[in-house]
């Protein structure tokens, strides 16, 4: 990649910059609980929940910030918020 | 040697310094004009305004804003979009623009402003002295000082010239003098609309704002991207170095009108004593030099056209036979107790071979009369500086010790 005089870039550039590293606790689903509502992937401010093809969603790890909206809006608890670890 | 300035008297006619910028303003086909009145700048943008109710600028938006923040704020939009954009301000107004002029220039966007110089407050004044566009110094902004209001008219074609080239692409202030220029009527050629349409082509951005194809500017830059931006800023700049002559020299060609490029000069060449200056005081330093020069004194003057890029080579060039050099600022940078043209000057004489002694004077804060009698009393300590060495290196002039 290059820049371009003046910051000027076009639009998607923010794929580029991979996010995932400033989360400190990581959503994490319990299979088993979740009754596919969809809720977190709509109320996600990142888009880093996508669906799959059987119905269940995942969690796109290098934007996900971990801000735990997903854990507490989920009306099954079927998200856990774990701390990350090394 | 430099051009003579053919000055086509039958063309001239008395005019306010202020309107001869307008106008010039004007002949430059503006798209967008953003205005908010402070004195002594109000004038510039009032007769723009008149000129916009009369028709006479074609394809152009005139926006009354609510404060200088938001002036320079509508043209980061404005200029992004493609447009040709033009403001006028002063003083307080161009310190509350601080952050916005940051911006600009960081975006690349070739944006022309006039300032009419004047002191910042506290104290209140409203008269001239350069702290205003001095303490603006490392926004990115090139900086031009004119002399008189002949020249800072025909210094606003000029600088657009210079802005939107697309080496360049950083943007200017054109400085003139409040009150001593913006207020003054004289005999000037006002910019002719014929030569000025052969002479600046119309602005043509690589990339605009456009919904049909968005892109974003001034983007978000990690650590991993930042130093490069502030390192092509600092190539443009460096580049415009060369530009400013060489649009000093396109500007002789069509117009027959010259005032220097980065710096000009007067009476140096044989000179002992160089007299370094910015603006309308180089007028009153001229005719100091030639008072003295009947009696036999070595002067000559270095006017700094150019602030931002700063001119090194060309100061160099000029100062390195000189016995000393005097530097006049009509601003300090305090805590240093130096006017930042002396400081610089000094800065770009180290480390290199030239030994000549440069000794400051603050001069003229907040308006105060540049009297012959007073540059002639510096060129006298001048002479004591070549005999004796330095004494005092930089000093305030003419402190009323009784009001202390």
């Amino acid at each position: 990649m290059t820049i371009l005089p003046g910051g000027v870039c076009e639009a998607g550039t923010t794929r580029v910059n991979k996010t995932g590293g400033w989360r400190t606790f990581k959503p994490v689903y319990d299979y088993d609980k979740c009754i596919k509502c969809k809720l977190c992937e709509l109320l996600c401010p990142d888009s880093s929940i996508n669906p799959r093809d059987d119905g269940f969603f995942e969690f796109d790890y290098d934007f996900c910030k971990g801000c735990g909206i997903c854990a507490n809006e989920c009306p099954k608890s079927a998200i856990e918020m774990v701390l990350e670890e090394k | 040697m430099a051009p003579e300035n053919k000055l086509d008297k039958s063309k001239m006619v008395v005019v306010e310094g202020s309107y001869a910028v307008a106008h010039a303003a004007k002949v430059c086909r503006p798209n967008v004009i953003s205005a908010y009145p402070i004195t002594p700048q109000t004038h510039i943008v009032e007769d723009l305004s008149q000129f916009m109710a009369d028709g006479e600028i074609p394809n152009c938006e005139y926006i009354n804003v609510e404060s200088e923040f938001s002036a320079l704020s509508a043209l980061v939009g404005s200029s992004a979009a493609g447009a040709r954009c033009y403001s006028a301000t002063t003083s307080q107004g161009l310190e509350l623009m601080h952050e916005v002029l940051f911006n600009i220039s960081g975006m690349r966007l070739p944006v022309v402003m006039t300032i009419a110089n004047r002191a910042v407050s506290a104290p209140i004044s409203i008269w001239n002295d350069h702290q205003d566009a001095i303490s603006q110094r490392d926004t990115g902004w090139l900086q031009l000082y004119a002399e008189n209001t002949q020249e800072i008219s025909d210094m606003t074609a000029q600088a657009y010239k210079i802005s939107e080239d697309k080496d360049i692409l950083m943007p200017s202030m054109t400085c003139m003098d409040g009150f001593i220029l913006s207020h003054v009527y004289e005999p000037v050629v006002l910019l002719e609309q014929d030569l000025t349409d052969e002479f600046l082509p119309a602005y043509e951005p690589e990339h605009v704002l456009d919904p049909k194809n968005p892109l974003s500017f001034g983007a978000f830059a990690d650590p991993n991207y930042y130093t490069e931006f502030r390192y092509l800023q600092e190539q443009a700049m460096q580049k415009a170095l060369k530009k400013i002559e060489d649009v000093a020299n396109e500007f002789y060609d069509v117009y027959g009108r010259y005032y220097g490029g980065l710096i000009d000069e007067y009476r140096t060449d044989d000179a002992d004593i160089i007299i370094m200056a910015m603006g309308s005081i180089v007028g009153t330093i001229k005719d100091v030099i030639d008072k003295l020069r009947d009696r036999n004194v070595k002067v000559g003057l270095l006017k700094v056209r150019s602030f931002r890029p700063f001119p090194v080579e060309a100061i160099k060039n000029v100062v390195k036979d000189a016995k000393v050099v005097v530097v006049l600022d009509k601003n300090i940078s305090l805590g240093l107790n130096e006017g930042a043209l002396f400081t610089e000057t000094k800065s770009s004489l180290y480390n290199t071979d030239i030994r000549v002694p440069v000794v400051g004077y603050m001069i003229g804060h907040g308006g105060r009369d540049i009297k012959i009698d007073t540059i002639e009393k510096i060129i006298d300590e001048a002479e004591e500086v070549m005999k004796t060495g330095i004494k005092i290196e930089s000093q305030f002039t003419d402190v009323k010790e009784e009001l202390l």
